[in-house]
């Protein structure tokens, strides 16, 4: 790791919680639909508290998968050629930019984690007890979906293959974290062991981060 | 490297985007203090030719070295650092600010964080410092691109189109970066299709026509 490699992350989280500061797109477009997402569901099956208790925590990860995702991606698509060719010139190590990325998504998508669980707790009425794990379970979801995004919009752009790749590759891949987050809350409320779920989350990040890891430069040379 | 080695040195080079061969059998050498113009119409291959020195696209026949370096090798990208391109359409980020811009260039470089806005002061620029570079015209959106590269002072700099959207002071502010990398011992290459308006920018020039230099 050179010397650089620290700085050059930084500035690029930075940069991209710097445009999204001021574009305010996640909040004013992300967490709102998100919210109306959750909002959606009671009214599609109905207001039965059980239903509504049981299927919480699913349906508060798959919207935050589904939208903490296109998030991601988006900070890797609105990125026009030219940006990328005037970057990669500055001398940019490409694995500091995945860090950098990875680490700028998902500082937001905790934040949109935080958010969306606040509107499912009261919404779903979701038992608090055992919730503690989700200090755990939140960011490993978070940074597992900002690798994903991060690492499927540079695969997307390096081949010019559009967005509509890139749902095709995120979805099956997402499922671990999905399954994981929701089943490590689950089995806390039925006092069965979660330690597993967490363990195959923190596996799924970790596989994730040395994919993006080792792609980085070969995908930066592709574009 | 000796201090007269070519900076760039393409022979029998070849470039593909896609299925199409854009470049082929380019034989070209630039030497240090010298400016090149390359001229060409629209759909010549210019810009392809900026984008294979700046090492952005592999040569996929023929043998290439830019500042010394061998572009087939892992090495060439330890050369993008001492390489500036200024492209046909701006590489600014619309959110930030034009200050914002070159300092986020700063951090990746290494550069520090004065000599951003030292850069912006030089393009006639420092009032709007703290404009969104969406919100600035194209003009200053180029001036801002051209402060970037004063700031990163390249060994080669290569301009594509470079009086796009440029008013006459704007003008003279590209032949002095111009002059001041060859002052330096480095070397411009510069494409376009106006050959009057370059001419006194350059040292020598060739024509790009059928994807070959000649």
């Amino acid at each position: 790791m050179s010397d650089r490699f620290w700085p050059q992350a930084l500035a690029i989280a930075r940069r991209d919680l710097d445009r999204e500061r001021r574009s305010g797109e996640v909040a004013w477009v992300t967490i709102p639909f998100g919210a109306i997402a959750l909002l959606l569901v009671p009214l599609a099956v109905g207001v039965n508290q059980d239903v509504l208790s049981r299927i919480g925590t699913g349906m508060l990860f798959v919207v935050v998968m589904l939208f903490g995702v296109l998030t991601s991606i988006r900070r890797t698509n609105i990125e026009t050629p030219e940006q990328r060719d005037a970057v990669a010139l500055l001398g940019i190590d490409p694995v500091a930019e995945f860090a950098g990325r990875t680490m700028a998504s998902a500082l937001l998508l905790l934040v949109f984690e935080i958010v969306m669980g606040a509107v499912a707790v009261p919404l779903y009425g979701l038992d608090l007890v055992g919730w503690g794990w989700m200090f755990a379970v939140m960011p490993l979801t978070a940074l597992g979906l900002a690798e994903l995004g991060t690492l499927s919009g540079s695969i997307a752009s390096s081949f010019n293959a559009g967005p509509a790749l890139v749902p095709l590759l995120v979805t099956p891949l997402a499922i671990p974290l999905l399954l994981g987050a929701t089943q490590t809350v689950t089995a806390i409320d039925s006092d069965r062991g979660n330690l597993s779920w967490l363990v195959l989350m923190a596996i799924v990040v970790l596989v994730l981060a040395i994919v993006g890891v080792v792609t980085a430069r070969p995908l930066q040379e592709t574009r | 490297m000796s201090a007269s080695a070519p900076l760039v040195e393409f022979e029998g080079v070849a470039a593909r985007i896609g299925m199409a061969t854009i470049l082929r059998d380019v034989d070209m050498r630039v030497r240090p203090g010298e400016s090149v113009g390359v001229f060409g119409s629209n759909g010549a291959g210019k810009t392809t030719l900026l984008r294979v020195i700046a090492t952005l696209l592999r040569p996929s026949q023929g043998r290439a070295r830019v500042l010394g370096v061998d572009l087939s090798s892992q090495d060439r990208f330890d050369v993008r650092p001492r390489l500036g391109l200024i492209g046909h359409a701006p590489a600014l980020y619309p959110e930030l600010s034009l200050v914002g811009n070159l300092e986020f260039s700063a951090r990746i470089a290494g550069a520090s964080q004065e000599s951003a806005m030292a850069a912006l002061a030089t393009v006639g620029l420092a009032a709007a410092a703290d404009r969104p570079a969406g919100e600035a015209s194209h003009g200053m959106q180029r001036r801002v691109e051209f402060a970037r590269e004063i700031m990163l002072s390249p060994d080669l700099l290569l301009l594509d189109e470079p009086h796009s959207a440029l008013d006459p002071s704007a003008i003279e502010l590209v032949e002095h970066i111009v002059a001041g990398v060859l002052q330096r011992g480095g070397a411009v290459v510069l494409v376009s299709h106006d050959v009057d308006r370059v001419a006194p920018m350059v040292t020598r020039t060739a024509e790009l026509a059928g994807g070959t230099v000649r």
